[in-house]
């Protein structure tokens, strides 16, 4: 029987695979995509200091060192079902069925739709869908998008498809209705942008980010804020203006926009058309764990981390015997994050396979997470070290719990 | 309609590949060995790929990455292939599956 399985060949995989098999163990990674890299492939942006974080380069590195290492990475499969059976993990993946000691599940996140009359349109996809297509498969998306949703995600992307020569028309905020929330207020979309103002210095700059440090001041910069938006990489960022529908017969054609007051109320009688061939929905990330769900292992829903995650410690280990996470199905945060828990859940498995790890190396590996985190040029929920407090609480609750039933 | 990015200016120029033939509901289509159907198939200027199975209106894809199946084809006679992460191959057959009978539907009108 194999040591281990990993499922998902993203940045925190293919890390785990790699330490993995450095102490010896035999690994197993499955992957549904046709390439290994998993949302790493898509990546690229300028960090401070002006050197490029190519996700396509990075991946490719990782693939190299696991080649090197012999990994056996099958692509293509998609894992439907996990069981544990006596003390051994069972992983279907389409018609197969392979076995292990241990399960390391990274399987990364997903993106959340918004929710927009027309969004079935063909040429109507996720933020990520035209990140993929424009930086791994250099097919352009369209000729001129509209992206509807403010975040993180949504303007790291704009830039991406600004570079690859794709014209962006406006980044504007999805209308307010039952589903949208807060993703549609301006006030509370402003309030998140400030915690990353170091990402979009020029819309900041122009706003007087310093300024807008006391809540008198952010009511006055949305009230105030310009109606046809501020520039950022010269694409205009709509944070009063709404997208009430995408447009279109066969296909899209267009989005209508509207003037929204601060707290996102649609003024009537400001509807205007404007033209594009394709609409970016960017509702943001959440951890993609429906395979934890299956093992019965315990979730708490933390928003800072992106929505229902499933319980694990600091070394990345869940409270059921040989179930492991690492990645963004422990919560949303940058690739190098990802990577350092990928090497942490390998050392604990190593070492609750009965590998020599010293505590040192292993505590030193969890250190190194924090490091990374707080040197993090994205940071996708600005209380990310918060939610971390909120899970370890819950991990030694359930701790403590077991520990008295083990007396 | 939309085009390939040949050059770009941080990840460089599009490596040469080699070109396969396909079809797509019986037309035939150019794509780069090794991309996914969904990409080739955008590359040509297709953007729908099928018709709601029970609406009948027009879908394309939307995640690209394998999760909401609203890119759903049938390939080589295999029905509910991905094609965002189906790599294309030489000689390949995709087609849409088209719309459904809804025989509850059809007959809840009349009787219901």
């Amino acid at each position: 029987m194999r040591d281990l399985i990993i499922i998902g060949s993203g940045p925190a995989g293919l890390t785990a695979a790699i330490t993995a098999a450095e102490h010896g163990l035999d690994v197993l990674v499955l992957d549904e995509y046709h390439k290994p890299g998993g949302r790493l492939l898509g990546q690229l942006y300028e960090e401070p200091g002006g050197t490029w974080w190519n996700g396509i380069e990075e991946s490719r590195k990782l693939a190299e060192r696991a080649g090197v290492l012999g990994l056996d990475i099958r692509l293509g499969k998609s894992v439907h079902n996990i069981e544990q059976v006596n003390s051994s993990w069972l992983v279907h993946a389409d018609c197969e069925t392979f076995e292990a000691k241990s399960l390391l599940l990274a399987t990364g996140a997903a993106e959340a739709p918004v929710a927009i009359p027309g969004w079935t349109l063909p040429g109507v996809m996720s933020v990520g869908a035209a990140q993929v297509m424009t930086n791994v498969h250099r097919v352009k998306p369209g000729k001129r998008g509209v992206i509807i949703g403010v975040n993180v995600l949504s303007s790291a992307i704009a830039m991406e498809l600004k570079i690859a020569d794709i014209e962006v028309a406006a980044i504007a905020l999805p209308k307010t209705n039952q589903v949208n929330g807060s993703a549609s207020n301006p006030t509370e979309v402003m309030n998140a942008l400030l915690h990353v103002s170091h990402m979009a210095p020029s819309l900041f700059v122009k706003m007087g980010s310093k300024l807008m440090k006391n809540d008198f001041m952010k009511k006055m910069g949305i009230t105030f804020y310009p109606k046809n938006g501020v520039r950022m990489w010269d694409i205009p960022v709509m944070l009063r203006k709404a997208v009430i529908r995408i447009e279109g017969t066969d296909q899209v054609e267009g989005v209508t926009l509207a003037t929204v007051t601060a707290d996102g109320k649609v003024i009537p009688g400001t509807e205007e058309v404007i033209g594009c061939d394709f609409v970016c929905i960017a509702g943001g990330l959440y951890p993609l764990a429906e395979l934890a769900a299956l093992t019965g292992c315990p979730f708490y829903h933390i928003n800072e981390l992106g929505g229902f995650v499933p319980l694990h410690s600091q070394d990345m280990r869940t409270p059921l015997d040989g179930l492991y996470v690492a990645g963004n199905i422990t919560g949303i945060e940058g690739a190098k994050v990802a990577m350092s828990q990928g090497k942490t859940a390998a050392l604990s498995i190593a070492k609750d396979l009965g590998q020599d790890i010293a505590d040192t190396s292993l505590s030193e590996a969890v250190r190194q997470i924090s490091s990374t985190r707080t040197d993090a040029h994205i940071q996708f929920h600005p209380e990310v070290d918060a939610g971390r407090r909120k899970l370890q609480e819950y991990w030694d609750l359930h701790d403590a719990e077991k520990r008295k039933v083990m007396v | 309609m939309t085009e390939r990015i040949l050059e770009h200016p941080v990840l460089g120029s599009l490596e040469a590949g080699k070109t396969v033939t396909f079809t797509f509901n019986g037309l035939e289509y150019e794509g780069r060995e090794g991309e996914p159907i969904a990409a080739a198939l955008l590359a040509a200027g297709v953007r729908t790929l099928r018709h709601h199975e029970e609406s009948g209106k027009p879908r394309g894809i939307y995640c690209n990455i394998g999760h909401c199946f609203e890119c759903r084809v049938e390939v080589d006679g295999i029905q509910g292939v991905r094609a965002c992460l189906t790599p294309v191959r030489d000689g390949m057959a995709v087609r849409e599956s088209g719309v459904l009978p809804s025989p509850v539907r059809d007959w809840r009108k009349n009787n219901a």
